[in-house]
């Protein structure tokens, strides 16, 4: 007779609970994901509001050239907390810089892939007619040996796009385009067979018989529905093109000199790697812990938005 | 069977025509042509001379079947002539380096054998020691071991090689000085002595590459391994009394190997092509450095060759792994 003795005032009528709070709550379960969002956020912080705080350009050189060779690969000091480069510019600012290149780089190159390969697995799943055709294009670009590939891409149109949008921008489109067009296979074979298995439910078969055109089933039947598979490969998609795009950097395919990325900072520091091993490890440390994190983030995700895992 | 290994035969001609058409064109596309490189004083005709040398003076699609003739029937043709000692090819064209001169599948042949030993000697240990960490893991699930284990294949492929590879040679080559940090390919193994210096070479590329593979495969066995662990045969051989061990390895483990051997196959071009950035690093003068070296001097016919030899091997490795699929699963059989 327990029940009895709790007071009608203590019983209370649970608030209904959105499918994303349940989300949040089993996310928090997974400590390592956990851990991994707080470090990310805070290496956002560092390279989002740290250029803020640490006022320093990371492409400023002295122009006195006796005051420059003095500036010029220095330890640790208060003035730069990680030392200078070979031509006097403080590694801090150069490694929160980067960083902003390395995280916009990889999330829009994400975002590129996510949108065209959610469009062709929807396209591919819904529609019968095109099916085919599309899975065949997807086998072949799995079929492609995808790092030759981006060199080889890199190599010949960087030259032609920095010519037509500048140096920073059209490297920057052209890494962004390139990673995206040679990444959204995994994700449309997601949302394919997602979409293959929403099609044949009652809700969707509901909303077609009152005569929803196939436009609007699509983006408020189907596409709501996707979204959580969708999430997963977005966070892992970030993972990888963090490290495509430092792969690109690192073998000197990547972006100018000028205008540094984690990748290309490491590429830089290996010349002097001997002397000043620092220059290698910062920046590596922080592609990995960033990688590390989002990976982590990933497999949170996917066990928290896993309906068989939920509540457990 | 039969029927499924020759339909995806036949279905992977398609594959490799259209991926060698996107690789021939866009290649062929490149602004970084050696036509551009000829100096202005050289008189036009002398011009259409050295173009008609280079075979670059015919129309694009013409030069892509001649290219496809060359890839397809004429350097077979050399590789069997070089194998039985016969005159088959007849002096036919090959696919000739523009940097070099030399036939690309020559300086393919010369450039293999470095990638394949480091490559493949790291894939090895790389399986070897990702069974037994992914197998245990599963085995006990949430434990220390576990929780070490997981950790230690996300690290190992978040943790990007040319960081690692550059961390080793810092750490163990530069600070302690025990290996060398530049592969010596002139070496040749005759006596204990120089077996010692190419172990010596290889430990850190090999371990570098090891540890990568070593964190994707354990990962699959771990997966796969808690997959059939929770299966109802799992529980009939325990009731049946039999022991851990023979639960574990007999029942359990040549179940959850199906998916992992197909892993391994469709991770093998990756033997291959995903080295080029360990061969940078460790200065290894093997095919991915070939490829970087033409990239950067334009050398157009070793840049196409490479990379649909790449595709090839993708293509190749994608049907063994079906039809590996197919023979070890009988569930999954596609007649």
């Amino acid at each position: 007779m327990t029940d009895a003795t709790i007071p009608p005032a203590a019983v209370k009528i649970e608030r209904p609970r959105s499918q994303w709070r349940d989300v949040w709550t089993q996310f928090r379960q997974h400590k390592g994901a956990m851990v991994a969002l707080v470090l990310l956020i805070l290496i956002a912080l560092f390279v989002v509001v740290g250029p803020l705080i640490w006022r320093i350009d990371p492409n400023f050189i002295e122009s006195d050239p006796v005051k420059m060779i003095r500036l010029r690969n220095k330890g640790p000091t208060w003035d730069h907390p990680l030392g200078t480069d070979q031509l006097g510019r403080d590694i801090l600012a150069r490694i929160m810089f980067g960083g902003r290149i390395s995280l916009a780089v990889a999330t829009v190159a994400m975002l590129v892939a996510i949108f065209i390969g959610t469009t062709v697995g929807v396209l591919a799943g819904y529609f019968r007619k095109v099916d085919g055709i599309l899975m065949r294009l997807t086998d072949m670009f799995l079929a492609l040996p995808l790092l030759p590939l981006l060199l080889v891409m890199m190599f010949l149109f960087r030259d032609a796009a920095a010519a037509v949008l500048g140096p920073s921008l059209g490297t920057f489109l052209l890494i962004v385009l390139a990673i995206g067009v040679t990444s959204w296979m995994h994700a449309s074979r997601i949302v394919r067979g997602e979409v293959l298995a929403l099609k044949e439910r009652e809700f969707v078969l509901a909303a077609r018989s009152i005569g929803t055109p196939s436009r609007r089933i699509i983006l408020r039947h189907i596409l709501p529905n996707v979204l959580s598979p969708v999430l997963v490969a977005a966070t892992l998609g970030i993972a990888s093109a963090i490290i495509t795009e430092s792969v690109l950097s690192f073998l000197g395919l990547g972006f100018p000199p000028d205008f540094p990325t984690w990748g290309r900072l490491l590429f830089d520091g290996v010349d002097a790697m001997r002397t000043y091993p620092d220059r290698v490890v910062w920046p590596g440390v922080a592609i990995s812990l960033t990688v590390l994190c989002v990976n982590y983030i990933g497999d949170g995700l996917r066990d928290a938005l896993d309906p068989r895992v939920r509540g457990r | 069977m039969l029927t499924f290994t020759l339909r995806r035969l036949l279905l992977a001609i398609p594959t490799l025509l259209l991926i060698s058409a996107v690789i021939f064109f866009m290649v062929d596309f490149a602004p970084g042509s050696p036509m551009s490189d000829i100096p202005l004083t050289v008189p036009p005709e002398v011009r259409a001379k050295m173009m008609a040398a280079m075979g670059a003076d015919k129309p694009v699609h013409i030069r892509y079947i001649l290219w496809m003739k060359q890839f397809f029937w004429n350097e077979p043709l050399y590789g069997i002539d070089a194998l039985l000692g016969t005159d088959f090819a007849q002096g036919a064209q090959r696919i000739i380096s523009w940097q070099s001169k030399v036939p690309v599948f020559q300086l393919i042949g010369e450039r293999l054998p470095q990638t394949l030993t480091v490559m493949g000697t790291a894939y090895l240990i790389g399986i070897l020691i990702a069974l037994p960490i992914g197998i245990y893991s599963a085995y006990r699930q949430y434990s220390w071991f576990d929780l070490a284990g997981t950790f230690f294949s996300t690290m190992g492929f978040s943790v990007p090689t040319f960081f690692t590879g550059n961390l080793l040679i810092l750490i163990f080559a530069v600070k302690m000085g025990w290996f060398p940090t530049i592969y010596d390919t002139n070496l040749r193994v005759t006596d204990w002595d120089s077996f010692y210096r190419m172990a010596m070479q290889m430990a850190l590329p090999v371990t570098v590459l090891a540890l990568f593979n070593a964190a994707e495969i354990s990962r699959y066995t771990r997966a796969s391994v808690l997959e059939n662990l929770n299966q109802d045969y799992v529980r009939t051989a325990r009731a049946k009394g039999m022991t851990e061990k023979t639960v574990l390895l007999k029942h359990v483990l040549r179940n959850s190997l199906i998916p992992v051997v197909t892993i391994i196959a469709l991770g093998l071009p990756t033997v291959f092509g995903g080295a080029i950035v360990t061969e940078q690093i460790f200065k290894i003068n093997g095919i991915g450095a070939a490829l970087i070296g033409a990239i950067h001097v334009s050398d157009l016919p070793v840049i196409q060759t490479i990379t649909f030899i790449f595709a090839v091997l993708i293509v190749l490795f994608n049907l063994i792994a079906d039809i590996l699929y197919g023979i070890l699963d009988p569930r999954i059989r596609y007649d």
